[in-house]
């Protein structure tokens, strides 16, 4: 047997993933019904499914409730500080285009503390896949409003209702120059969260992926209507977009055909008050990435570095008699 | 001042002042041991570039040289304006010259206004020697005619030695344009009055020049010589600063650029930065070469993503680099603290400007010690150097990297706004591959491998980088046990503290004290850092030739630090730090031995060693001077024993 023959049996025997070789040894800790586990869940189907290697997928957070989960994936896992689990990311992608890089942030983490990274993550477009679990409440500190909490939400920093409107994390992101991938999915439709999350995996740029998630310990019903009601479901569905199976087309009617580079309609989409939309709102494949366009052109070696070194030592020489110094311009 | 005991010329060189020069015979040379000389303009028009010439010919004579930027207060001042004056102080000698030194010798003037600048700054030595563009006296605007008549007038009164040239009309000779080519004119006349070799001068002209066309060349090669002939024709001025021929090849930047360099010769292959004076043009050369070595420069959105951009770098990769400044140290903070508590290589640059908040952009002070020591909140050891020399901007990169990723540590790197733009030579760096990273380890790791398997012996754990096969964990700030996982348990919140401290005492045992500056013992002891090495060890030599035991000793770790400083201290009869930043004045009626705050080192050294140490330090945004230090020391000689 060749070498690169039992090389290729060792890669299939080790590509055999099953979903528990994507969940660690500790077990979630999350409050009974939270929609977090749900969304655990369809990553870990989907590593399963693309059969990544643990070893080469890297779940990156920042601080939160959301924030916990790589610490039950079975991946490498980084659990940064509180806002900051995009630059994290950015900087683990810039020089390892070989690894899967997934960023796990909640509404507080992202779209307060975090917001300036969010805009710009957007705009860099690096090649990761931006899980955004809105709650729309701070959940870890204990309920206080955050920027997506409805107008008038009841928290323990607003007693007698949040003043304002709050932020509308699709129609942001949609707004922000190079946004090539956005979409939304809710965590109580479990085969979709996972088709979307598939899709987001499969562009090539930052997906962004905001997922409604249910907090029932301090959110109590705010979803309720939704789950209730398949028809104040929309599905966005095209013929390159989503796979429908048949048993969740048959529940959730209310689709819509939409073309994912409309980017009017995914606005009008975006701000949709009664249905909650569900599926890719935008999807452009052609926008360059910051980690394409400055990955070096030449690998780092000590030969190259040598050479630079002394180029510019050239330019700064002071030279002895025996050196000329017009020579070492030319 | 030189090592070599030629320092005994300082000063006697006597100035004949002759207001109205006559052509004269060529003259002996009076013998210097140093001068220092000031180019200043409006910008733009080349006393930079003079003085770096200047600079660069004298060095390549053998001389020693300091050379620093006077920077002008706004992007674009007015013309004739005091807050517009641009140029260079070069300060050359016959031995090593370390720092920029006291007030000026010689200073060539574009206009009275510039030059005013310098005067009222306390720059120009008094009876120094003024040569000034006297196109002025015939301006058509009778205020600019009257303005600078008063100026020459009044320094002439001072008793300033004072030369009025007619630049512009002699260049006129050679060029349409006066305002370009000035600068080769004068030059030409500073070579001339230094006796500098004339081939020297050239082949630096047509150095700066090679890219441009034969032509432009020529031109600025006849510029040079009319300026040189002009002088030897006119001026009563002829001096020599005697120096060695260059032996080895030698190279001159700033200390910018030589932190860039180092970073290139680290092996860092990301920096994360965003722009902050005086730190940004170290980031500048470095995007100009880091692409060609296959490397990054990212310019993040603000310095917590630069620091935390850098630390998934160093997460997933070679160690990072972030280069900032105060301001932007402020706000790393947290991103340290993660960096230290997951144990994450991380090497970040402060290149120290005047605090707090917006401060001093462009100034001098070394306010940031506390703040890289205990900036951030909990207890985050990290360690901390200062670099004294361009040459130890280099290298002091290439050692952080190396302590970085030996000890999984956050390293600190102070320098500060005078080293940023002064320029010095050093011997020039032979490329060593040992100074690389090697490789990021893809290998798989032991089945029982934990990825904080702290050592018992120096609280070292190997990193798990991904990639590695088996390695897979989740990395956290919080307070985590060996398998990294979150853990509020006491005793393992404790095994952590000890740990990464414990690296630290691991590190500190590898440090080796430098050498007292002077003699072992003594009446005064000086202990700095950073910066102010030159200027202290220039006043340490000019007090011990006046007979003073004073000695110095220069700290280049500041965390940790090195044993055997309280052995020196102890044999001393009193201690006192000379420090570029605030300490409160003894003489200020509300200040007293209980509410005296006290510069950042004195304070570190009293609470390690309980030794009475004083300190003495000004946070006026400029270099301490040689001559105040001195003036520092012979007062604190002059107390009584225990009075502070
Ligand atoms: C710098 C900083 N400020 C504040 C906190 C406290 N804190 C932790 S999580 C959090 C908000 C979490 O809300 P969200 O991001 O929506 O995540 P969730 O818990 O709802 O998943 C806050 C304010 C912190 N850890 N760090
Ligand atoms: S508080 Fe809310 S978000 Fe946090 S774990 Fe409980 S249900 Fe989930």
């Amino acid at each position: 047997m060749t070498a690169s023959m039992s090389q290729c049996l060792m890669q299939m025997v080790q590509t055999d993933y099953q979903m528990s070789d994507y969940q660690s040894e500790i077990a979630p800790r999350w409050c009974a019904g939270c929609g977090d586990n749900a969304i655990l869940t369809a990553m870990q189907r989907l590593c399963r499914d693309e059969q990544l290697p643990p070893e080469k997928t890297v779940c990156v957070s920042g601080i939160g409730c959301s924030s916990r989960l790589p610490h039950y994936m079975n991946a490498y896992g980084f659990h940064g500080i509180h806002g900051r689990a995009l630059p994290i990311a950015e900087g683990i992608k810039i020089r390892r285009p070989d690894l899967n890089v997934f960023v796990t942030t909640g509404d507080g983490d992202n779209c307060s503390i975090g917001a300036a990274h969010w805009l710009h993550a957007i705009r860099y477009n690096m090649n990761l896949t931006v899980l955004l679990h809105d709650n729309q409440v701070y959940g870890l500190t204990k309920k206080q409003a955050s920027p997506t909490s409805p107008k008038g939400l009841k928290s323990n920093t607003t007693p007698y209702g949040a003043a304002l409107n709050p932020l509308n994390p699709l129609s942001v992101t949609l707004g922000v120059a190079n946004v090539s991938f956005v979409a939304q999915a809710v965590d109580w439709i479990p085969d979709l969260l996972y088709e979307i999350l598939r899709k987001a995996h499969q562009h090539r740029g930052l997906s962004f992926v905001r997922v409604l998630q249910r907090c029932p310990e301090f959110m109590g019903h705010r979803f309720d209507d939704w789950v209730r009601d398949p028809m104040k479901m929309r599905i966005l569905t095209h013929s390159d977009g989503l796979r429908l199976k048949p048993e969740v087309s048959r529940v959730y009617k209310n689709q819509e055909t939409h073309d994912p580079l409309d980017m009017p309609r995914a606005l009008a989409i975006a701000s949709m008050q009664e249905e909650i939309p569900v599926g890719i709102l935008y999807n452009d494949p052609s926008v360059p990435c910051y980690d394409d366009l400055r990955a070096g052109e030449r690998p780092n070696t000590p030969a190259l570095v040598k050479t630079v070194l002394d180029e510019e030592f050239d330019k700064v020489g002071i030279w002895p008699d025996s050196a000329d110094p017009a020579g070492s311009t030319e | 001042m030189t090592s070599d005991g030629r320092q005994d010329f300082a000063g006697t060189a006597e100035f004949r002042h002759d207001p109205d020069p006559t052509p004269s015979r060529p003259r002996p040379a009076e013998v210097l041991a140093e001068s220092i000389v000031e180019i200043v303009s409006d910008s733009g028009e080349g006393a930079q570039r003079c003085g770096q010439s200047l600079a660069a010919i004298a060095a390549r004579m053998g001389n020693g040289i300091w050379t620093v930027e006077i920077i002008p207060a706004e992007i674009q001042p007015p013309h004739r304006s005091v807050a517009g004056a641009s140029g260079n102080r070069v300060r050359f000698a016959s031995g090593p010259v370390t720092n920029v030194g006291d007030a000026a010798d010689l200073v060539v003037a574009f206009n009275e206004q510039v030059l005013l600048s310098r005067l009222h700054a306390g720059e120009i030595k008094p009876g120094g020697t003024i040569l000034i563009e006297n196109a002025w006296q015939n301006d058509p605007d009778p205020a600019i005619v009257a303005a600078y008549a008063k100026v020459v007038a009044g320094v002439r009164a001072d008793g300033y030695r004072v030369y009025e040239v007619p630049m512009a009309a002699e260049c006129q000779k050679y060029v349409p344009d006066p305002r370009k080519g000035k600068n080769m004119f004068v030059l030409g006349m500073l070579c001339a009055i230094y006796s500098l070799d004339a081939e020297v001068a050239r082949a630096q002209v047509r150095f700066i020049f090679a890219k441009k066309d034969q032509k432009i060349i020529n031109a600025n090669l006849e510029l040079l010589d009319a300026g040189w002939a002009w002088a030897d024709a006119n001026l009563d001025l002829k001096y020599k600063v005697p120096a060695p021929p260059v032996a080895a090849r030698q190279v001159v930047m700033n200390g910018n650029a030589a932190l860039a360099l180092g970073v290139v010769a680290s092996g860092m292959e990301v920096c994360a930065m965003y722009p902050i004076t005086p730190a940004t043009s170290a980031s500048h050369y470095l995007s100009s070469i880091f692409e060609k070595v296959g490397c990054v420069v990212h310019q993040a959105e603000d310095e917590i993503s630069a620091a935390t951009f850098a630390i998934g770098a160093s997460y997933a990769g070679k160690c990072a680099v972030t280069i900032t400044s105060g301001p932007g140290l402020s706000l790393k903070q947290e991103a340290l603290g993660l960096a230290v508590m997951a144990e994450i290589p991380l090497v970040v640059i402060d290149v120290q400007r005047g605090g707090p908040s917006t401060g001093l952009p462009t100034k001098v002070e070394q306010g940031d010690l506390m703040a890289a020591m205990f900036g951030g909140h909990g207890d985050a050891p990290k360690v901390v150097m200062a670099v004294s020399s361009i040459e130890e901007c280099f290298y002091s990169v290439i050692t952080a990297r190396k302590i970085a990723e030996t000890f999984n540590m956050v390293v600190i790197i102070l320098s500060d706004a005078s080293l940023a733009t002064a320029q010095q030579p050093f011997e020039r760096p032979v490329f060593n591959p040992d100074w690389l990273a090697p490789p990021i380890n893809q290998s798989a790791v032991p089945e029982d491998a934990k990825p904080y398997d702290w050592d018992a012996r120096t609280g070292i754990a190997t990193r798990f980088i991904p990639g590695q096969p088996n390695g897979m964990h989740c990395l956290t700030g919080l307070a985590h046990d060996r398998d990294s996982h979150v853990a509020y348990d006491a005793a393992i919140n404790e095994e952590g503290l000890l740990q990464r401290s414990r690296k630290l005492a691991a590190f500190q045992t590898t440090l080796r004290l430098a050498p007292v500056f002077g003699g072992d013992d003594g009446d005064l002891l000086l202990i700095g850092w950073g910066s102010t090495k030159g200027a202290i060890e220039e006043a340490v030599t000019a007090l011990r030739a006046q007979g003073h035991k004073v000695s110095s000793l220069h700290l280049k770790y500041l965390q940790p630090m090195a044993s055997g400083i309280d052995a020196v201290m102890k044999r001393f009869g009193k201690v006192m730090t000379i420090e570029n930043n605030w300490n409160d004045p003894k003489d200020d009626p509300l200040i007293n031995d209980d509410n005296r705050r006290l510069s950042s080192l004195a304070l570190l050294l009293r609470a390690r060693w309980l030794v009475d140490v004083d300190c003495w330090g000004k946070a006026r945004g400029q270099p301490l001077k040689p001559s105040a230090i001195m003036q520092a020391a012979l007062a604190k000689l002059e107390t009584a024993e225990g009075e502070q």
